[in-house]
């Protein structure tokens, strides 16, 4: 078929593209941990209380 | 990629400021919506004049990595269907191929530029339309809807009827019964999964905003887990695409890194959100950011037609003022519901 593009193994791409995975991970990891620990406060600042929407 | 990260460390603060910003504001749509990523980091690169190449390749490996947060946010909130994701991906795939043929095909007959244009504007006009007119009806069977949480609410959500009539008529086995006890014929997933990725792959685009209210008008599943589940598809299609761009040096580590710091935050929140906003308070605007969308196209075109630059930074500024508007509205929209929300606690205890 025309335009059909096979991905052909490239171990520097697989490590760049493992890297932005990686760091997807992180992030999602480090922002969860940093809910936890000023989350409750962020939303008392913002809601003027406790909520349980996270 | 070392010269990438050495390349993020040497850009100026500015640059690494706005980067954050705007993913923050991609990120927020994109946990919010299930799309909205790649129509508006791809055009704002080229804007700054990155290459082409490196424009769609960044753009990409970002929907990736922003695709990774919203999915595993999503997943803890119970909003992912793999089973439909699976059939999902097999369609799309071969659609996506079709696709993509089509435009070589028009590109032989130098009749693709304008086709693709035209499509476009009428396809983001058209979803853009139905959602908005759907939202002002005040008619909330379907659409862009979030009030469920959890699997108990997501089987008391009310299905579109074109939905309805779609899963009465086509009952070809085999049949799945997916998240929110919602019971299809394969050959209707394939066949949505099919046609969208034809149109994803014609107009060189993720799909999101053609997928997401596909599977909630033709395959009836509740709208938060359309957005749970075609984020977890954009992963594969992210994944796969980013790694075809940097295969030839189109992924710029330098540009991703930043713009996925931003949008980590931002998924999180618009992820969130999907629990606690009203629908209908944010339908309305969602479709409003198609239309923008769809009007901002149609003047880029104009504009690349007559020669006139001015017109194309027009329509940019179109669609990325939609998007900060629209990202804005969540936000306003998640604190107004919980601080009401509060309010009737601190009442009821009183």
């Amino acid at each position: 078929m025309p335009g059909l593009e096979v991905p052909t193994w490239d171990p520097e791409t697989a490590m760049l593209i493992g890297a932005i995975l990686l760091e997807a991970i992180v992030l999602y990891v480090g922002y969860a941990g940093l809910e936890r620990l000023v989350g409750r406060r962020l939303m008392k600042f913002l809601i003027g209380g406790d909520s349980d929407a996270q | 990629m070392l010269s990438s990260l050495i390349g993020t460390i040497g850009s100026s603060p500015e640059t690494i400021a706005l980067f954050v910003g705007f993913g923050l504001v991609v990120g927020l749509l994109f946990g919010f919506f299930g799309m909205g990523g790649s129509f508006l980091v791809t055009p704002a690169l080229l804007m700054m004049g990155y290459p082409a190449s490196v424009a769609v390749g960044s753009g990409m490996a970002f929907v990736f990595g922003t695709a990774v947060i919203a999915t595993l946010k999503h997943h803890d909130l119970g909003q992912v269907d793999y089973k439909l994701g699976a059939i999902m991906i097999a369609g799309t795939t071969i659609g996506i191929e079709v696709g993509r043929a089509s435009v070589f095909y028009l590109e032989s007959l130098g009749l693709a530029g304008g086709v693709i244009s035209v499509v476009y504007v009428f396809l983001l006009g058209g979803i853009g339309l139905m959602i908005t007119r759907d939202a002002l009806s005040g008619d909330s069977d379907g659409g862009i809807d979030h009030d469920a949480d959890g699997d108990e609410d997501l089987s008391e959500y009310e299905i579109p009827e074109i939905a309805t009539r779609i899963q009465e008529t086509v009952r070809i086995p085999p049949m799945v019964t997916l998240r929110g006890d919602v019971r299809v014929s394969v050959w209707v997933i394939t066949a949505v999964a099919f046609s969208t990725g034809v149109l994803s792959g014609f107009l060189g685009v993720g799909g999101g905003f053609i997928r997401m209210p596909a599977m909630i008008y033709a395959i009836g599943v509740p709208t938060p887990v359309a957005v749970g589940t075609d984020l977890f598809e954009i992963v594969f299609s992210g994944g796969i695409g980013s790694y075809l761009y940097g295969q030839s040096g189109g992924v710029d580590l330098s540009i991703v890194a930043p713009l996925l710091f931003g949008s980590a935050l931002g998924a999180r929140i618009g992820s969130a959100a999907t629990a606690v906003v009203d629908a209908d308070d944010i339908k309305v605007y969602f479709g409003g950011m198609l239309l923008a969308g769809s009007v901002a196209v149609g003047i880029g075109e104009v504009g690349s037609y007559l020669g006139n630059e001015l017109l194309e930074t027009v329509g940019l500024f179109l669609v990325i003022g939609a998007a900060v508007a629209v990202a804005g509205a969540i936000v306003f929209s998640t604190l107004r519901t919980l601080r009401s929300t509060r309010g009737r606690v601190t009442a009821t205890t009183d």
